[in-house]
């Protein structure tokens, strides 16, 4: 869910820790050298982790109900000309 | 009882570092007042400004002439409504291009496009367009350097639950740390206290995804906490009844509708509005600014799907657009559209109203930006008797911050560590935290999301009457009743969380007793016992607020 | 969330995991069952009907509310 972080890129800054505005990570280093997100599913998507990494190690997945629906722009004609 | 951390003393506190809090938190450092902000998250990314936005609402006498009412006039019939006390737009207007130069010179790029400030979007054709476009993908970043730079501390994972009064005047707050598992307090001693707690969201399900309290427009952390809090100790609220709907892609929440260049299409094609065939950088489709209950009416009455179709929009244009979406911060949408393929050159993206929030409605200011509790400020979206978003928090906040810098320096401070009060929020706060197993949180909220959206619906086609609105204010009784007695959260997060649901209850009690009141229809406030809109009701404002532990409501008439 | 065991009065013997419809439960053998999954617990109280030790406890989530009100307010 939401950010996924590659524990092989990640440095263990804790800057997407620090910044996230929906407070979603945890980070322990006595426990682990990257941190973990504890509360997934309040993410707002709002895509911070992802730009503020220095590694580049922060991914985010959209959750499936979140899709963004559309249709080809074509198809916006009366029915008789479809 | 949780802990107490040593309390700490500032002249003016500020409450969120949003784009409001940190404008006033430089303009308070300015006028030679210590000045801390006391922020949820971290004031680099915190708020629905977190990652950037990109129309400045803005009069710019070398573009717009020197008549300020003109552009007053497009301001009111703009998407940010008709809900205003005009004497504090046109302090607004002024005083805004004076902001946009000093957020240009901080380091917010105000004039992306060559020498001048360029107006484009939210506009209609052949009118005055009074929206600034920016690049503020940087704009937390670069206001909390500044505000560092000007002597401003920031108190990062700290937020405000409650504030304190005394003597009638306000006096402080508690803050909770989050900064650990294990929750505590600390107190702030203030002379001057500036609320910017931006929007309230997750107190109505969200249109797109109900159950899912976190796919909003707006930023979900924000919930309401300054009409909350400053209800608590008296405060008068304004407005709260009128409900405010946003609009944009479906399912994915999020705002900058403007940003998109291109016109909104039935499925066979016809365009949903009357404004242009063709949208440019310039002027797009503004149906949907003004007509937002679109897409709810196609979907109910089976013409729709409403769409927003860009493939006529020039290339050059859909560039820009692009760059427009990552300077108003929508970047994980961006990702995601290249992810799965889905491009605006080939497809129509479907659009949704969202569900009620509160921006614009809240707070009553006067034209300092201080509320009816003395020494009690407020600035950004929660303020219920003007509305500008961005600029308006930028501004306000400016105005609302050198007022209370200066104004500080003429007080004294007032005891706060032996207020009953605090003594009795930390305890109820504590309690929740204590209970070793209970109820969630998230079910308090949703909840609280299941009374609003039955008993304090907001149009289009929902209807509120004195029946439902007495039979809510009941449930929201006994919901709170319920949740004082079962909610247990295991670590200072979930405290966090529980109190901005409890924050909430307060803003849900507060729409259904003003809408009580507004014995009328009026916009998306609907009412089956009063089907009419009331012309005596057309320059009134209803203000509502607790004395005493009794509701009181009054109207008066708007502020010109 | 939805059911509660306590584990002082628990003898272990695994009926609420085996009955419940939902399959909420994670069992250890000889230990107490968790509650793997209670959001997904339909609240149909067979857990509390079959312990045979009454050791569950079933909490109606707060969004579950029964509105009401006192019937001698129905009135004109």
């Amino acid at each position: 869910m939401p950010p996924i972080i590659d524990r092989n890129k990640c440095v263990g800054c804790g800057t997407c820790v620090d910044i996230c505005n929906s407070n979603i990570f945890v980070f322990d280093r006595s426990v682990d050298t990257v941190p973990r997100v504890k509360f997934p599913d309040e993410c707002w998507h709002c895509d911070s982790c992802v730009i503020d990494c220095p590694k580049g190690a922060v991914t985010l997945r959209i959750p499936l109900a979140y899709m963004l629906l559309h249709v080809d722009a074509d198809t916006l004609k009366p029915r008789e000309a479809k | 009882m949780l802990k107490f951390n040593d309390p700490i003393s500032t002249d003016v506190l500020i409450v969120g570092g949003g784009i409001g809090g940190l404008c006033a938190a430089i303009a308070s450092a300015r006028a030679g007042a210590s000045t801390l902000v006391a922020e949820k998250a971290d004031t680099r990314r915190s708020g629905s400004g977190a990652t950037g936005n990109d129309h400045f609402t803005c009069y710019y006498p070398k573009a717009h002439g020197e008549n300020v009412d003109v552009i007053l006039k497009e301001l009111l019939n703009s998407l940010l409504g008709p809900w205003h006390d005009a004497k504090l737009s046109r302090r607004f207007l002024l005083e805004s291009i004076h902001m946009v130069d000093r957020w240009h010179e901080w380091g917010i790029n105000m004039k992306p496009f060559g020498d001048d400030y360029e107006f484009m979007g939210h506009a209609f054709p052949g009118r005055p367009r009074i929206f600034l476009k920016y690049d503020g993908h940087n704009q937390k970043q670069v206001l909390t350097r500044q505000a560092k730079k000007e002597g401003v501390k920031i108190l990062n994972h700290h937020p405000v639950i409650d504030l304190v009064k005394a003597d009638g005047e306000i006096a402080g707050a508690l803050t909770l740390d989050v900064t650990g598992d294990v929750p505590s307090f600390t107190l702030i001693r203030a002379k001057k206290v500036i609320l910017s707690t931006g929007t309230a969201n997750r107190l109505y399900p969200a249109a797109g995804s109900p159950g899912w309290p976190f796919n909003t427009a707006f930023c979900p952390s924000c919930a309401g906490a300054a009409q909350a809090q400053a209800w608590r100790i008296g405060a008068k609220m304004v407005n709260m009844e009128l409900p405010n709907r946003h609009a944009g892609p479906k399912f994915f929440a999020r705002a900058g509708k403007s940003t998109w260049i291109g016109v909104y299409k039935y499925p066979d094609g016809k365009l949903l509005g009357p404004f242009v065939d063709k949208a440019t950088r310039y002027v797009g489709d503004i149906t949907c600014d003004v007509w937002n209950s679109a897409y709810t009416d196609v979907l109910l009455n089976g013409s729709g799907p409403a769409y927003i179709d860009c493939t006529k929009t020039g290339p050059e244009d859909l560039a820009f657009m692009k760059e427009g979406m990552i300077s108003e911060g929508l970047t994980a949408l961006v990702d995601y559209m290249e992810r799965t393929g889905l491009d605006v050159s080939r497809h129509a993206v479907e659009f949704m109203q969202y569900e009620p929030h509160l921006i614009g409605r809240g707070l009553e200011i006067d034209i300092d930006g201080q509320t009816s509790v003395p020494g009690l400020y407020a600035a950004g979206d929660m303020v219920g008797n003007f509305r500008a978003d961005i600029a308006g928090a930028a501004v306000y906040g400016w105005i609302a911050g050198g007022h209370a810098g200066t104004a500080a320096s003429s007080c004294g401070f007032k005891d706060v560590e032996h207020s009953p009060w605090v003594e009795e929020r930390a305890a109820l706060y504590s309690s929740l935290f204590e209970r070793d197993h209970g109820a969630a949180w998230k079910e308090a909220n949703l909840a609280l999301q299941q009374i609003m959206d039955s008993y304090a619906a907001a149009g289009p086609h929902r209807l509120r009457s004195a029946t439902l609105l007495t039979a809510g204010l009941k449930y929201m009784a006994d919901l709170r009743k319920n949740a004082l007695s079962e909610i247990a959260v295991p670590d200072a997060h979930s405290l966090m969380r529980a109190i901005e649901t409890l924050d909430l209850m307060d803003n849900g009690e507060i729409i259904m007793h003003a809408a009580l009141e507004r014995k009328e229809t009026r916009g998306m406030h609907m009412r089956s016992d009063y089907t009419f809109t009331n012309p005596l009701l057309a320059d009134k404002f209803l203000n509502v607020w607790q004395e005493d532990g009794r509701v009181c409501k009054q109207w008066r008439q708007r502020w010109n | 969330m939805p059911p509660f065991i306590h584990a002082d009065r628990c003898t272990h013997c695994g009926m609420c995991a085996t009955i419940c419809p939902m399959n909420l439960f994670k069992q250890e053998k000889g230990q107490v069952p968790q509650v793997a999954y209670p959001e997904e617990c339909w609240h149909c109280n067979a857990c509390v009907l079959d312990c045979p030790v009454k050791a569950v406890e079933l909490r109606l989530p707060l969004n579950y509310m029964v509105l009401h009100v006192d019937a001698d307010t129905l009135h004109e």
